[in-house]
């Protein structure tokens, strides 16, 4: 905390005395730092997680993982920091992190007020309730005079103001710094309701001792689009960013992966010649090599590849595409034509 | 040779004004001043405008705008419908003031019981208040509050089988739910009838000392103050025919209904903070207390006081003057060490206003400047008082 207060404080100082921080190009910046910063979460399964071995994994790590690839040909250059809902945008803007991959909810205030701008969407999400199951509570509508567990500076905490007022149901919230303690707080029988994104509550859930106790009911009472986050006035940067998500869709969409993508590099299919950098000079325009792309998927997979090692039906989380899903196959996942 | 008087001869040297070292003085402090506002406005400026350059919005207009999310204690009526950023400014801060203000006072109670034990000849009471001190001073304030947050949490029934307090109401993990007075039409003279009897007993004691200065006759004036304060009152309220009811919690539900509840936060928060303090407030009375020399005590003895007296009359207001201003401090790093309750979300200034409302606002330089000053103020507030009642408890040399 005091450590956070000194850091607003020299970040207000060095804001005060730098004349103008022109919005220096963060490619050249990241190049010459020879990795790119990341701002993750501070242990998300399946977001934005570290191992034993400090080794991160998650959807959003793989993202900028993908960042790095297109940017330098080899993930491995990224540092991640770790941030909590509150702190994250104060280190995006101040330039601790070059772009926030951090389960971030899209909303109007924070793409205009904050400086800072939304890219795309790679998770969209809503926002769910979990309790106990011997409480028998089958709906969230039952959950009135309820304690609810959840983390400070995060959507959440509005969307059940607005959930609770609009059903005229009374309620009692208890909001946590970390979202380790509002997990300990919950599971130490502190509330009877813990609310976050469902897909965060399908992860901390993991971390209960017993996870099977708990249901997530089935109401979702929010929209919850997630996404890496830039500063505003480096349209450079930006682009880069939309652009590496829009590569791993639509290498999707085409049926390039990790495995056969040097077997694809000799397609004839001009979407995918264009994809993968033999055709065209798609990458110069953004400031990167002609093979972009390429290293993306090689490195990284395509998005459905991202999505299934992470959260799909096969890991702990088991969540199924739903909304996620490519376009053609009746989700909201769609990537503009590279041409 | 008489020896000459040459004062007159000196007389005013006639230095150039340069020269003068009052005059320097003054052009250093003004010059540095000129200084210092200089950084502060261009720094401050510069400030905004790149704020303005990086599109981060600025200014104070937040402060009227719906807040929107809720607090789980307020002092005041927080409604969460209508309550501005303003509101939630005032209820962070009134909640840091509560647990600051209830922290001091039973870590200075703590405290002084603790000092005092540490110096008893009693072996095993020594031995404890030892062990007190070392544990409680040697164990990072974040850790206590956590291990009393999560203790306490596990050691509280769930509300379903709340623990029956009897006329003090439930407890069970949501907190305490206390009856909750509701004074009718006549309790205030009752209120009355308290005030009254404090005023009275300070102009008996008044009149007590000043007699006993001149006449040595004592007057029971403890006995007589405690009839008057606490007796008196309660006579007025019986005879009133009891204007006080109570609003009882009943169990049901999630969580108990009615009464006023004390959230565990503020339980653990307040355990924490005041026996974490404590610690170092017996340190801080153990050593004002050896700091007054033993011949006081035998020249007291000597002028036939007893033990009691002598503690009351002639140790204690000397090591008072060593005690305060450390003490003072230590009111101080309560206050401010408050600011750790984020933590396990107590609704504190910190928590509430430059934590939740900086974030849905995103404006970190006026809310972290709001806050700053505000500590600064209550710290001040606090030194300024101390001070007072330091300068009255200073030596009067006669
Ligand atoms: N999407 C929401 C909530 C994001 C959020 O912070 N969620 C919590 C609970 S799932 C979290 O990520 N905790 C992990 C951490 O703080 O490291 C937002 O952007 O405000």
């Amino acid at each position: 905390m005091k450590k956070r207060i000194l850091s607003a404080i020299v970040g207000t100082a060095v804001l005060g005395f730098a004349a103008g921080t022109a919005s220096a190009a963060t490619l050249d910046d990241v190049k010459s730092k020879d990795s790119l910063q990341c701002g993750v979460s501070q242990g998300l399964p399946g977001f934005s997680n570290p191992d034993q071995d400090g080794n991160w994994s998650g959807l959003d790590v793989d993202f900028c993982r993908a960042v790095a690839a297109a940017i330098f040909g080899d993930a491995s250059k990224v540092k991640f920091t770790p941030l909590s809902a509150k702190e994250r945008f104060t280190a995006l803007q101040s330039g601790d992190v070059d772009i926030l991959s951090r389960n971030t909810t899209w909303t109007m205030s924070r793409d205009t007020a904050l400086g800072l701008n939304f890219s795309v969407v790679n998770y969209y999400d809503g926002q769910g309730f979990m309790v106990r199951k011997d409480l028998g509570v089958n709906s969230a509508l039952e959950l009135s005079g309820a304690s609810i567990c959840t983390n400070t500076g995060t959507t959440t905490e509005l969307n059940v103001a607005d959930y609770f007022r609009a059903n005229n149901m009374e309620y009692e919230l208890v909001a946590f710094e970390k979202a380790d303690e509002v997990v300990a707080a919950y599971d130490a029988g502190r509330c009877d309701v813990y609310t976050t994104d469902q897909s965060g509550l399908y992860a901390q859930r993991l971390k209960l001792t017993d996870p099977a106790a708990h249901v997530v009911l089935p109401e979702i009472i929010s929209k919850e689009p997630l996404g890496p986050v830039v500063r505003q006035g480096d349209d450079q940067w930006l682009n880069i960013i939309k652009w590496t998500h829009f590569a791993m869709l639509n290498a999707e969409e085409l049926g390039v992966t990790q495995a056969n993508v040097d077997e694809m590099k000799n397609s004839d299919n001009p979407s995918i010649k264009r994809l993968l950098g033999t055709e065209g000079e798609f990458g110069g325009a953004i400031g990167l090599s002609n093979d972009w792309a390429y290293n993306v998927i090689k490195e990284i997979g395509n998005y459905g590849e991202s999505f299934d090692r992470n959260v799909g039906p096969d890991t702990p989380l088991a969540i199924s595409r739903g909304v996620n899903a490519q376009w053609n196959d009746g989700g909201l996942q769609y990537g503009p034509p590279i041409r | 040779m008489a020896l000459q008087d040459v004062s007159q001869d000196v007389g005013q040297p006639k230095v150039a004004l340069f020269n003068d070292p009052k005059v320097r003085g003054w052009v250093y402090q003004v010059v540095l001043l000129v200084v210092i506002v200089y950084l502060v406005v261009v720094g401050v400026q510069n400030m905004f405008a790149n704020l303005a350059a990086q599109n981060i919005a600025s200014g104070f207009g937040f402060i009227g705008r719906n807040a929107g999310f809720a607090i789980s204690q307020s002092l005041l009526e927080y409604n969460q419908a209508e309550s501005s950023y303003g509101k939630v400014y005032i209820v962070g801060l009134l909640n840091t003031i509560s647990i600051a203000f209830i922290g001091i006072l039973l870590a200075t109670v703590l405290g002084f019981l603790i000092g005092i034990a540490r110096l008893s000849h009693n072996f095993i009471v020594r031995g404890v208040a030892t062990v007190y001190v070392e544990i409680f001073r040697n164990i990072p304030l974040l850790l206590h509050i956590f291990i009393w947050y999560f203790g306490v949490l596990r050691l509280l029934p769930h509300p379903r089988n709340s623990g029956d307090l009897g006329w003090l109401g439930l407890l069970n993990n949501r907190g305490w739910f206390a009856p909750k007075p509701l004074p009718q039409e006549l309790f205030f003279i009752t209120a009355i009838a308290f005030i009254v009897g404090i005023v009275v007993t300070i102009f008996i004691s008044r009149w007590s000392r000043q007699r006993q200065a001149k006449t040595g006759q004592q007057f029971p004036v403890f006995w007589t103050g405690m009839g008057l304060i606490l007796g008196l009152p309660v006579l007025v309220f019986l005879v009133t025919g009891l204007p006080l009811e109570f609003d009882y919690p009943v169990a049901g539900g999630f969580r108990p209904s009615g009464g006023m509840t004390v959230i565990p936060e503020f339980i653990a928060m307040l355990l924490a903070l005041s026996t974490y303090t404590a610690a170092f407030i017996a340190e801080i009375v153990r050593a004002g207390i050896m700091a007054v020399n033993k011949g006081q005590t035998e020249a007291s003895h000597a002028l036939g006081l007893r033990h009691g007296p002598t503690l009351r009359l002639v140790i204690i207001p000397q090591a008072m003057r060593v005690i305060i201003p450390p003490l003072t401090s230590q009111y101080l790093n309560l206050t401010k060490n408050s600011s750790l309750a984020v933590a396990i979300a107590y609704p504190d200034l910190v928590s509430v206003f430059a934590g939740t409302a900086l974030n849905q606002t995103g404006q970190a330089v006026e809310i972290l400047g709001m806050t700053m000053l505000t500590y600064l103020g209550l710290s001040l507030l606090t030194a300024a008082f101390m001070n007072w009642y330091n300068a009255k408890m200073a030596l009067v040399e006669r």
